[in-house]
Formats: C-alpha cells, structure tokens, sequence
C-alpha cells in the first residue's frame, strides 16, 4: 500500500514507476478503504436508528419474555432465544455431518464419485433460501408433525432447514481444508503400520484444525444471518419455550425473521422502529463476537501446533 | 540363509497404465545395508513402498509375481498389512513429523499398535532416540513440537519413529535430501550402527553416498534391475555397461 512505503526509497523509484502502476495501487487502496468505510457507516446508521431501544426502554422489560409491539412492550428475550435455539440446533446437525461428509469426500470415496458429488453440493449452495423455505414448508413441517411435535413449524424445523443450508459451504470448505493437508502427513503415519481411520483422525483432522473451524464458522454465519427460510417455517411465534427436549419443538420466532416480519407495518421513527434497528445493532454485535472467536480458535490452535498440541 | 526379503518377477503397473517395474527380483539379506540406485524416475520408490504394501492404497493398479518377507509372501490373505508395516517400516524422503510433539511422533506407530505402558512407551522413545542420534539434541524438550526441528533433526525424528517400533526392516528413501554435509554425514553414521540390529534398504542420494554405505546394491533404469552385486564390486567393477556409464557420470 501506498502509505507503508517508507519516503527516500520512493523518490528513488519514482521514475521507475509507471503511472499505470499508480494507478492500479491507487484502486486496490480505494477498494479496501471503501469496504471500511462502508461497514463504519452500517454500524453509524444502525447505532442512529437503534440506539433509542437501549436509552428508553429500561433495560429490565429490554430482557422481558413479552414481545408485544402493540402494547409497548418490547421484551427481546423470545427473539434472542429463538435465535440461539434455531441456530445452535443448526450447528449441532450441521458441523458433524458437514465434517464427515468432508471426511468422505476428501478421504475415503473413489476419485468418480466425488467428481459427481462435488458439483452438485456446489449446486445445493446455490438454491436460493426462499425456496428451501417453501420446500421446508410443505415437505419438511408435516414430517416434524408426524415426530410428534404439536405443530410441523417449530425451532426443530428451522435448525433442519438451516443446517440444510449451511452443509455445502462447511463441506467444501472443510473438504478444502483437508485437500490441503499434505500427502506426506498421511504417508507418514501409514507407512508405520497405522490404519486409515488412525490416519484420519490422529493426523489428518488435527492438521487440518484451523481451515476445519474456518469452514464451521462460515456455516455458522451462513444460519445466523438467514432470515427468509426460517420466517417460514419457525412458526413465528415470539415465545420462550420451556427448558428441555420440547424446547427444539415448539414454534420459535428469531431476531432476523422478526425485523423482515415487522419492517413494513412500522411507522418511521417510532419506539417500535428503532428497537428493530437495535435488534440490527445487537445481530451486528453477534457477528463480530464470531469472527473474532473464530480468529481467536485459529489463532490458539495454530499456536498450540507450534507448542506441540495435537496429535 | 534365509533371505529376509525375496522379490521375485515383480511387475508393477499404476493405474495410469504407466509401467513403473518390470521383472524385478533379487534377494535382501538380514542385517545387511541393500542400496537401490539408479536415475530419476527409474522405479525406486514405487518398489520400496511395494515392500510394505502402501500401494495398497492405490486402485486400479496391477502388481505380478511374489514377495516374502521371513519366508512369508506378504500378499497372502493371513498377512496382517498394518503389523507388517511395522516390521517393515519406511522413512520417506520429505521428513514429515506429525502434528504434535517430538514425544507423540515417536509414540505414534507404539500407540497406534495398541501399546498404552507409559514405560514402555518411554523407553522405546529413549532407545530411538539413541539410535537415530538425536537423543542429546531432544532430551529436554520431547513435549515441545516436533515441526521447529531442524532439517537434519526432523529428518533423524523420522527414522526414530519408525525405528521406536523395533521393526526387521527399515526402507529409506534418500533419507539425506536437503540435508548439509555434516548433518548427512551424521545419518550415514547412524546407519552403519544400526545395520547391526536392522536389515535396511536405502534410495541414496547420490553414487558417493550409495558407494559410502552399501553393503550390496542394484541398479535400476527405466524399471529394470540391471546389476545386482557387493558395494565394492558393484562401484570399482561394475559388469554392465549402462551400470558403468552412470556411475562414471556419462549418463543424461
Ligand atoms: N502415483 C503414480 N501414478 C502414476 N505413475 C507414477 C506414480 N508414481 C510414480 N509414477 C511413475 O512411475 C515411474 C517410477 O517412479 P518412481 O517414483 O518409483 O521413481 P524413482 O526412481 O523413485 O524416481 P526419483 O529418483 O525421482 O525419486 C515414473 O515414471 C513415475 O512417473
Ligand atoms: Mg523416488
């Protein structure tokens, strides 16, 4: 970048120094600035709509269980729990089974089939999510039903829909991740004697740590920040379910599907306007937090490899 | 004598249909140091890692003709490949320590076998240690990582791991790649005083080294065995011509 270069060498190499080569410095520069700028100013306009909710609700009926717009009361707390419940279910079926399919496809199924397979989980990652919706809805819901759930549109059907979702990016990114690892690792520990499951889980897996938990964190993401799926077949209602297995099967309503629902019928600038920037605000926050725990497990893990972790 | 291994008309073919070994057979004797040499691509590795099976993983590929091992052809359906991986265990070129610590690497092959007796483990790390050399470099830091190694060392930590299993054979693949002279000089050593214990086959890195260490050698070209002999004859007195001219450096 321009502003690292230190000035005398500079002014020496200024001749050199094609204007089209300026140039192109000067874009890559602006590109980078400009994605700066453009998220400081999302995090401005949201902190300007939002920051009402957290100044003039007290923040005892902030934490409320009572959502109810109508009467003034703006009781985050089933918005958070249906947030947390759809997306935790999400990740408790997706991370495995992305991960083992991974495992499958990078390790273990003859090169034919994954040049089948491969294409279309790259397809699957590009069906739009308002059809999965509808499909989670007319094919998915009645199935949960028959589970025994008093309604097929529960949390339950949310976190398949999302995991649904989120499986292609953590299985090419997971499969990437373990594409990388060398070929010798696995000729190493096979050439005294260990099996290809002891390959893969004592060499492989722990090589392959750091792209492994990148692929997890962008599916995470994938579901966090998914709105229109879930708003269909959540159930929409802002309750906090009861603690136990019925917590997964009971009709939930998140933070995102609550801004889509809502944003339409509210009047500008009103409480009920800016609590659902706030509720922007706080999604906004949530992401951050996953980026930077996923840079930190990263970070710690590639720094445990340096120690001698592992293995 | 029982040979150790007997490789008899061994032909082999990836599944490339690209012919890597063509009627391959000779003998290896116990606690002997046996060198393959020979150019690039003349079939050296593909024949050590046939040794100890790890073409096994390769579909699609054909092999023809017999090896035994003790006696044994190492292809029979009895033959359990991952117990005799570790009594034929080999050291690739490229050293890969595994993730993990010094300790763990040399425990690895140990643990993976089924062996939890931390004595025994302990011991085995301190013997293959001593063996490879390296024991006074480590000794105060087994737990750290065994990737801040230097070339040499992880290059010795390689042979230590296979060494820790207390195989018949060890299989070498040019174990001195990338290594500087004194460090090269120090495996070469190891390995004179190993021959005592171990049958070894090595990939040299080049004739000097091939002339320093063999006790017998064969040269292989284009997959072919073409001369079989004693080191000293083999390098002073070679019998076939295309043996001597690669050895007198007339070879492209
Ligand atoms: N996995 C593979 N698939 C197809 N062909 C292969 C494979 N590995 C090696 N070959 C071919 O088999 C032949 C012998 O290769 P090999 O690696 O055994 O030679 P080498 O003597 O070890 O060579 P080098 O001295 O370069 O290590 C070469 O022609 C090579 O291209
Ligand atoms: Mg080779």
């Amino acid at each position: 970048m321009t502003t690292a270069q230190t000035p005398a060498p500079a002014a020496a190499d200024a001749p050199s120094r094609r204007p089209s080569e300026i140039a192109i410095e000067a874009l890559i520069w602006l590109a980078g600035a400009s994605t700066i700028v453009i998220v400081a100013l999302i995090f401005y306009f949201l902190l300007r709509e939002g920051i009402n909710t957290f100044l003039d609700i007290p923040l005892r009926q902030l934490f409320g269980r009572r959502w109810y717009p109508i009467e003034d009361q703006f009781g985050l707390l089933p918005l958070l729990a249906g947030t947390v419940i759809v997306t935790l279910g999400a990740v408790i079926i997706a991370v495995p089974l992305g991960v083992i399919a991974a495992i499958y496809l990078g390790e273990i199924a003859p090169p034919w089939l994954r040049e089948i397979l491969k294409p279309l989980i790259e397809i699957l990652a590009g069906i739009p999510s308002i059809v999965l919706g509808f499909l989670g809805w007319v094919a998915l819901a009645p199935v949960v039903q028959r589970l025994g759930a008093p309604t097929g549109l529960t949390g339950f059907t949310g976190s398949l829909l999302l995991a649904y979702m989120a499986l292609p990016t953590i299985i090419s990114i997971a499969e990437d991740a373990l594409y990388a690892v060398p070929k010798e690792y696995r000729d190493g520990s096979l050439a005294i004697g260990a099996t290809q499951w002891q390959t893969i889980w004592r060499v492989v897996l722990p090589a392959a740590r750091s792209g492994l938990v990148i692929a997890v964190m962008l599916g995470i993401g994938r579901v966090i920040g998914e709105t229109m799926a879930v708003l269909m077949v959540t159930g929409n209602a802002a309750n906090v379910p009861s603690l136990g297995l019925a917590t997964f099967f009971s009709p939930v309503r998140t933070m995102t599907a609550t801004i889509a629902a809502e944003m339409g019928e509210v009047a500008q600038g009103s409480l009920h306007y800016n609590v659902l920037f706030g509720i922007g605000l706080i999604l906004f926050v949530i992401t951050f937090l996953v980026n930077w725990l996923a840079t930190r497990l990263v970070g710690v893990n590639s720094m445990r490899r340096k120690r001698g972790g592992g293995l | 004598m029982q040979a150790k291994l007997s490789i008899q008309n061994i032909y082999y073919t990836y599944p490339d249909g690209s012919e890597a070994l063509r009627n391959i057979t000779f003998d290896v004797q116990p606690n002997e140091v046996f060198v393959l040499f020979g150019p690039a691509r003349s079939g050296k590795t593909t024949l050590l890692r046939l040794l100890n099976r790890l073409t096994d993983l390769i579909e699609g590929d054909t092999i023809r003709g017999v090896i035994t091992f003790n006696g044994v052809n190492i292809a029979e359906r009895t033959v359990d490949v991952y117990s005799l991986r570790r009594r034929i265990s080999m050291v690739f070129a490229v050293p890969t320590p595994l993730p993990g610590s010094i300790y763990s690497n040399l425990t690895y092959g140990l643990r993976m076998a089924g062996v939890r007796d931390k004595t025994l483990l302990d011991a085995r790390v301190h013997q293959s240690l001593e063996q490879a050399g390296l024991w006074d470099e480590v000794k105060d830091r087994l737990n750290s990582s065994a990737m801040a190694l230097s070339g040499g060392q992880k290059q010795r930590l390689c042979l230590a791991r296979s060494l820790a299993l207390e195989p018949e054979v060890i299989l070498l693949d040019n174990p001195t790649s990338g290594l500087d002279p004194i460090s090269t000089s120090v495996v070469e050593e190891t390995l004179r005083v190993l021959r005592e214990r171990y049958t070894i086959i090595m990939v040299p890195h080049s004739v000097q080294q091939a002339a320093r260490v063999a006790d017998r050698a064969g040269f292989m070209l284009d997959g072919e065995l073409v001369e079989v002999a004693d080191g000293e004859q083999m390098f002073l007195h070679p019998q076939d011509q295309r043996t001597e001219d690669y050895i007198t450096g007339r070879f492209g």
